[in-house]
């Protein structure tokens, strides 16, 4: 018999998202919060607010870097798999390619028929990432959403390290040389761009669209500058930032 | 265990560094193999000189130095081991494959050398690894820019030969090796003070063919779908054989071969059901550097096969002893060592075609291509070899790592998610 609702829970580096869905796969509840210092209470605080209701006699799918750290979850899926499933029901896409901005990293996936058939991930270095954006957000002293919407009002700059604490350095020569904030931030959202595009030189991409998905979804001045880098329309959802919780509560249903 | 302690303080060994690396290993050993189950009874073996990795092979080198025999230390499988083995000499590898050699190696190598290098120099200089003290004279090879210019450093504080490995294969650069062969036997004969004839010469040719067929022999057992040997064993086997004197390799391999034979008549497997079979490929895996295996077998599939130095590489095609004359056998030698496709040449077609031979011949689901950090000429390769895969429909994933344990949750999410998508 299968479960009456699948959960999914995404803990990853700085949020933990979670999705809980019908048998129809319709979304019934969802929760938003930060990783924390510890993705075991983290997933236990999630359990306790869950409702009964819903909670009772339901499947537990854990993803994410902290997927081990749910001991409830009746299985673990990597974000990998995860999010390929989730992207592909909220754009409603059976062929697409993901593009996941993380928090500490950056995941290319192509999905092809409904299945990962290939996918690229950075490696430990943080170039690409949110948390590139969000030290670099620190150093001009605004918030990474502050930092998106300066970059919109800003002029072309080029930050050429890849490396973040380069970079980080980079930025403050260019503060000290008296650049407008406004192009320094637009310099950052490019290099991430830039560097998600590099990453995907690797990969043959599918014919579907880009679709870009995670903590960055919001920003929309992440996708001008992603469908700059690429060429190519960008796609997202508001909803985005839950791909890979839905995925994971997807894979809970089965 | 017997006591390696006055042996280690002869050697000239960092006394108190190398307990460090020895209280380190035991735990890894414990950690990767013997929570393992199943394991043929035939490992026993390995688990015991693994487990005095530093005492039992040194102290029969030691031995045999006692009664004249000259040690080689080698750091690839392009050097032919039946020189030194004709002139009754004896060959051991010395590839570092740990990170606790790495600091040292980097006290006086750039950070972005690979691991391999590092480790290597690491392990002589801080003098705590008894095969690099051992060593009369080590052997060298021109296979990477890394190598050449460490093997300068190494060759200020004992003593060093550079065969010059050509850089394409052309018939010039085989008969180029065959000259490298030759001159590396006149230095091998002045080191031993023994002559090479064309009959001690066949004899170390067969010596080591047998020691080639023993292991292909269990390799070719990993082929079944009833897989009787972890691709960790396996591994070590292989990572152990660079060391061991040959006849008992190739005694001890058949020994294994025989059992895994046996097992697959009883269907025996080590694998779970739904485990997908994983061939590696890339740079090599020196001892004790079980990390990728190891991950890889606790992430729902196994290990088949090694299309690396230590794996196919090591013993694939063996050496005609048919040859009348030195010279004859020379060539057979340079022929047989120039079939190995390292990244090191240009073009390399037979890399890629040997992968995807091995792909089938051991059934393997899908390739992980793994290069060390900072090992340009695999780490370029991958492409041309991920596209020639993609054209088969073979899966590949390709990963760069070193030998820390820092990134191992990352290979871990890459590989199971691999394994995922293997999985449909």
């Amino acid at each position: 018999m299968s479960a009456r609702f699948g959960i999914g829970i995404d803990i990853g580096s700085t949020c933990a998202k979670t999705v809980a869905v019908d048998q129809g796969g319709n979304v019934v509840w969802r929760d938003l919060r930060p990783t924390g210092w510890s993705s075991v209470d983290t997933a236990a605080a999630i359990r306790r607010d869950l409702p009964e209701e819903i909670a009772d006699g339901a499947r537990f799918v854990a993803t994410g870097y902290g997927r081990v750290s749910v001991p409830f979850a009746d299985r673990c899926v990597t974000e990998i798999t995860c999010h390929a499933k989730g992207a592909a029901a909220l754009f409603g896409l059976s062929d697409l390619n993901v593009i996941d901005i993380g928090g500490q990293d950056t995941k290319l996936i192509v999905v092809t028929l409904g299945a990962v058939s290939e996918f690229a991930m950075n490696d430990k270095c943080s170039a690409g990432t949110g948390r590139f954006l969000e030290v670099m957000a620190n150093t001009l002293s605004v918030s990474p959403a502050g930092l998106c919407d300066m970059a919109g009002r800003g002029g072309e700059t080029r930050i050429s390290s890849l490396c973040t604490v380069f970079a980080e350095s980079e930025v403050i020569n260019l503060i000290g040389r008296g650049a407008p904030r406004e192009n320094i931030a637009w310099g950052v959202v490019d290099s991430v761009a830039q560097k998600v595009k590099t990453q995907a030189g690797k990969l043959r991409l599918g014919p579907g669209p880009l679709c870009l998905t995670g903590g960055l979804c919001d920003f929309p001045f992440v996708r001008a500058r992603l469908e700059a880098a690429f060429n190519r329309p960008v796609r997202t959802n508001p909803d985005a930032r839950f791909a890979g919780a839905l995925g994971a509560a997807l894979y809970a249903l089965k | 265990m017997a006591d390696y302690v006055k042996m280690w303080k002869d050697l000239g060994m960092d006394l108190e560094s190398h307990d460090m690396l020895c209280q380190v290993l035991p735990t890894a050993v414990g950690d990767v193999f013997l929570t393992q189950e199943n394991r043929p009874k035939a490992m026993d073996f390995w688990d015991l000189v693994i487990s005095e990795v530093h005492g039992i092979r040194p102290a029969e080198l030691i031995e045999a130095q006692k009664a004249g025999r000259k040690v080689f230390g080698t750091f690839c499988v392009f050097v032919p081991d039946e020189i030194v083995i004709a002139l009754n000499g004896i060959v051991t590898g010395l590839c570092g494959g740990s990170q606790f050699w790495v600091p040292g190696g980097e006290a006086v190598l750039p950070k972005n050398t690979c691991p391999l290098i590092k480790a290597s120099v690491g392990a002589r200089l801080g003098r705590t690894c008894p095969f690099f003290r051992i060593a009369d004279v080590y052997v060298g090879e021109t296979t990477c820019d890394g190598k050449k210019k460490a093997y300068e450093i190494l060759g200020q504080d004992v003593p060093m030969i550079i065969m010059d490995v050509p850089q394409m294969k052309r018939p010039k650069d085989i008969l180029k090796w065959k000259d490298e062969i030759a001159e590396f036997a006149a230095k091998a004969e002045a080191i031993t003070g023994n002559t090479l004839t064309v009959e001690n010469l066949k004899a170390a040719i067969r010596t080591v063919n047998e020691k080639r067929r023993a292991m292909q022999r269990v390799y070719d057992a990993r082929k079944s779908l009833t897989l009787p040997i972890s691709g960790r064993d396996a591994l070590l086997m292989t990572q152990i054989s660079f060391f061991d004197d040959p006849e008992r390799c190739a005694q001890m391999c058949n020994r294994l071969a025989d059992e895994l034979e046996q097992r697959i008549r009883d269907g025996v497997s080590v694998a779970k059901p739904g485990d997908r079979r994983i061939l590696i490929t890339g740079t090599p895996l020196a001892v004790p550097n079980w990390k990728l295996h190891n991950i890889i077998e606790t992430s729902g599939a196994v290990v088949v096969c090694e299309e690396m130095c230590t794996g196919t590489r090591y013993f694939e095609n063996l050496v005609d002893d048919s040859g009348e004359t030195l010279d004859d056998l020379f060539m057979a030698l340079a022929e047989r060592y120039m079939k190995n496709n390292c990244a090191c040449f240009t073009p390399n077609p037979g890399r890629v075609e040997d992968i995807i031979r091995l792909a089938k011949a051991y059934r393997a689901d899908g390739v992980i291509d793994c290069s060390l950090k900072f090992c340009g000429l695999y780490d370029i390769e991958k492409r041309t070899v991920a596209e020639a895969l993609k054209a088969e429909g073979i899966p590949v994933l390709p990963l760069e790592t070193d030998y820390e344990d820092s990134d191992a949750g990352q290979l871990r999410t890459r590989i199971e998610a691999f394994v995922e998508m293997l999985n449909g």
